[in-house]
């Protein structure tokens, strides 16, 4: 479906991305995990052409992404950032409206089908009761969903999602996977999110991309990439990985330095 | 749908009130009647009617554009000088003025330093070939600050014109043009309104870009190619308003805001607002500015008088509701 062949990107003088290749078939669902600074959020912004690599290719069904027009990516691809700073304070329809830009020429307005896909977006994502709500006065959870329906809106092939639940509480965090994942196994989108949090990674991902420096230092199935020597190694730190007791799916238990926990245990009696 | 299309029918109403009115008040006695057949009243054609069509040009040109900067800038703040265009073509007006040349030439200067304003910000703006709105920002603030101090150095130099430099300054629709500057009034309103249709014609590039540039890029939105061509097409409007009306402040900053507490932030209809908007709030500005003192006041301090009340009002009202 979308593939990165030997991608290298810098800014100015500052490597951000050496030889990175990744192949995403459709309908698989991916995370992209790595410690801060590895390139995450640079290759995900390469994959959708928001920035051009200086060297290497993406490859969008099997075509470069530089063959297609700017609109014809937005209809395959849809992108969800780390942080949506809002600068008008629309509603939450004419945000997920918004979504339907690729389909549209300048001054055309919306069509009927472009209002059916924005409502059907929004009831995926369960926000359509939020249809007249102001942006700005939702919560961030209610934020959240009402981007994805705006991405949704674009009826992608492919989701690519920038840390999607960087600043929402657990419910929220589950709500949003939870979404994903049906999504996924439902409709057959494949998803590329980046995340910090390796638990719900290794809990909804079926596969995950280690980044290190700018590079991919191992890509496959969960259980292969959650390994304690390879975390701690890319990391810094070292890890050790159970499988949850409610869903058997692999998650990672942080461990404290050693030489706290050898002072702790001389404390305690 | 229908409330606004109604609030539209009254803004378009208020405009053409606020024109009758303009050509009726003033010392020359004119009554509505004679604006059906003006050829009994000559002042309407050789005075009135000039300023009136220069007033709504500005007020135009000064809110749309100030609307579309905001976006663009995804600032607020915003209005048409931000980049320091303004700056740029007071100070080339002044320097005309400062060498005594002609009303032709004047208005030729201006439009001159406003360009020569214009590629420096944008040369200065941008790196690797991209357009970055905080050093856009930056770039403007600093041109502003020098064209600005050049000004000063004009104004400090010279004697005579320093009333004229003054009016240009703050804003004066008073021009009396002859056959040659109404030939350039003509092709300068020409261009603006062309001007002020490619800005209309990026409606919902402009939307796109309040959700942030890289969202607005992922929608297929070429962000810094519409960055540039308003950047560009704004500046040459308003530099063509500036070089004949002065830099007329306020307008620009306060009627897009206006447009937004009436119709919500979609600039399809925030854009052709502000322009009936801003015509409105200029034409009537300058009939107080030319009857409520004994002499004639420039017209940018009143567009501030009757903005900031008007704008802390509907603020107010929004706190309330």
């Amino acid at each position: 479906m979308i593939e990165a062949r030997n991608l290298s990107f810098s800014y100015f003088d500052r490597k951000a991305l050496e030889d990175v290749d990744l192949v995403v078939k459709a309908g698989e669902f991916w995370g992209l995990i790595g410690p801060n600074g590895s390139g995450k959020s640079t290759l995900l912004k390469c994959l959708c052409g928001i920035l051009a690599p200086q060297k290497g290719e993406v490859l969008l069904e099997g075509k470069p992404l530089g063959s297609y027009r700017r609109r014809e990516i937005a209809q395959k691809i849809a992108m969800v950032p780390q942080e949506s700073a809002f600068s008008l304070n629309f509603t939450a329809y004419e945000v997920v409206l918004l979504g339907r830009t690729p389909y549209l020429e300048r001054m055309q307005l919306e069509r009927i089908s472009d209002h059916e896909a924005v409502q059907r977006a929004m009831e995926k994502t369960d926000c359509w009761g939020l249809r007249d709500r102001r942006i700005w006065e939702i919560s961030g959870g209610e934020r959240q969903r009402v981007v994805i329906a705006r991405a949704l809106a674009q009826t992608p092939r492919v989701l690519l999602l920038d840390e999607p639940t960087a600043h929402l509480d657990i419910a929220h965090q589950v709500e949003v996977y939870d979404l994903l994942s049906a999504l996924n196994r439902k409709e057959g989108l494949t998803i590329l999110a980046v995340s910090h949090d390796l638990n719900l990674a290794g809990e909804y991902c079926g596969r995950l991309a280690l980044l290190e420096q700018g590079r991919v230092r191992a890509a496959g199935g969960k259980r292969d990439i959650l390994a304690p020597g390879l975390l701690g190694e890319v990391y810094k730190q070292s890890v050790s990985v159970q499988d949850s007791p409610v869903t058997g799916e692999p998650h990672v238990f942080l461990v404290p330095n050693k030489q706290e926990i050898q002072s702790r245990e001389g404390k305690s009696p | 749908m229908k409330s606004r299309s109604l609030v539209f029918l009254w803004l378009f109403a208020l405009l053409i009130l606020a024109s009758c009115l303009s050509l009726v008040v003033g010392p020359t006695q004119v009554s509505l009647k004679d604006i059906l057949h003006p050829q009994e009243a000559p002042v309407l054609i050789t005075l009135r009617l000039p300023r009136l069509l220069l007033g709504i040009l500005a007020g135009a040109v000064l809110a749309m554009c100030g609307g579309a900067f905001q976006g663009v800038l995804r600032n607020p703040l915003a209005d048409p000088y931000i980049l320091g265009v303004s700056s740029g073509a007071a100070c080339g007006a002044a320097v005309a003025l400062a060498l005594g040349l002609g009303p032709v030439l004047i208005p030729v200067m201006a439009v001159a330093g406003a360009m020569i304003t214009l590629y420096l910000v944008y040369t200065l703006a941008r790196i690797g070939g991209r357009l970055p709105a905080d050093t856009l920002l930056l770039a403007g603030v600093i041109a502003g600050n020098f064209f600005a101090s050049l000004l000063m150095l004009v104004m400090a130099l010279s004697r005579r014109e320093l009333r004229e430099i003054v009016f240009i300054l703050l804003g004066n629709l008073g021009v009396v043009f002859t056959s040659k500057t109404l030939l350039l009034f003509e092709a300068m309103s020409l261009a603006a309104i062309a001007c002020l249709l490619v800005v209309w014609w990026h409606w919902r590039d402009l939307n796109a870009l309040a959700l942030g540039e890289e969202v607005a890029e992922s929608l297929g939105v070429a962000v810094d190619s519409v960055k540039k061509t308003l950047f560009v097409v704004c500046s040459v409007a308003i530099a063509g308003v500036v070089a004949l009306a002065g830099s007329i402040g306020f307008v620009g900053f306060v009627v897009p805001h206006i447009a937004r507490m009436l119709l919500g932030p979609n600039h399809r209809e925030v854009l052709p607002a502000s322009l009936l908007l801003g015509a409105t709030l200029l034409v009537l500005s300058d009939i107080l500015a030319r009857s409520i003192a004994p002499m004639e006041l420039p017209v940018g301090i009143v567009t501030s008088l009757l903005g900031v009340p008007f704008f802390v009002y509907l603020l107010q009202k929004r706190k309330r509701a």
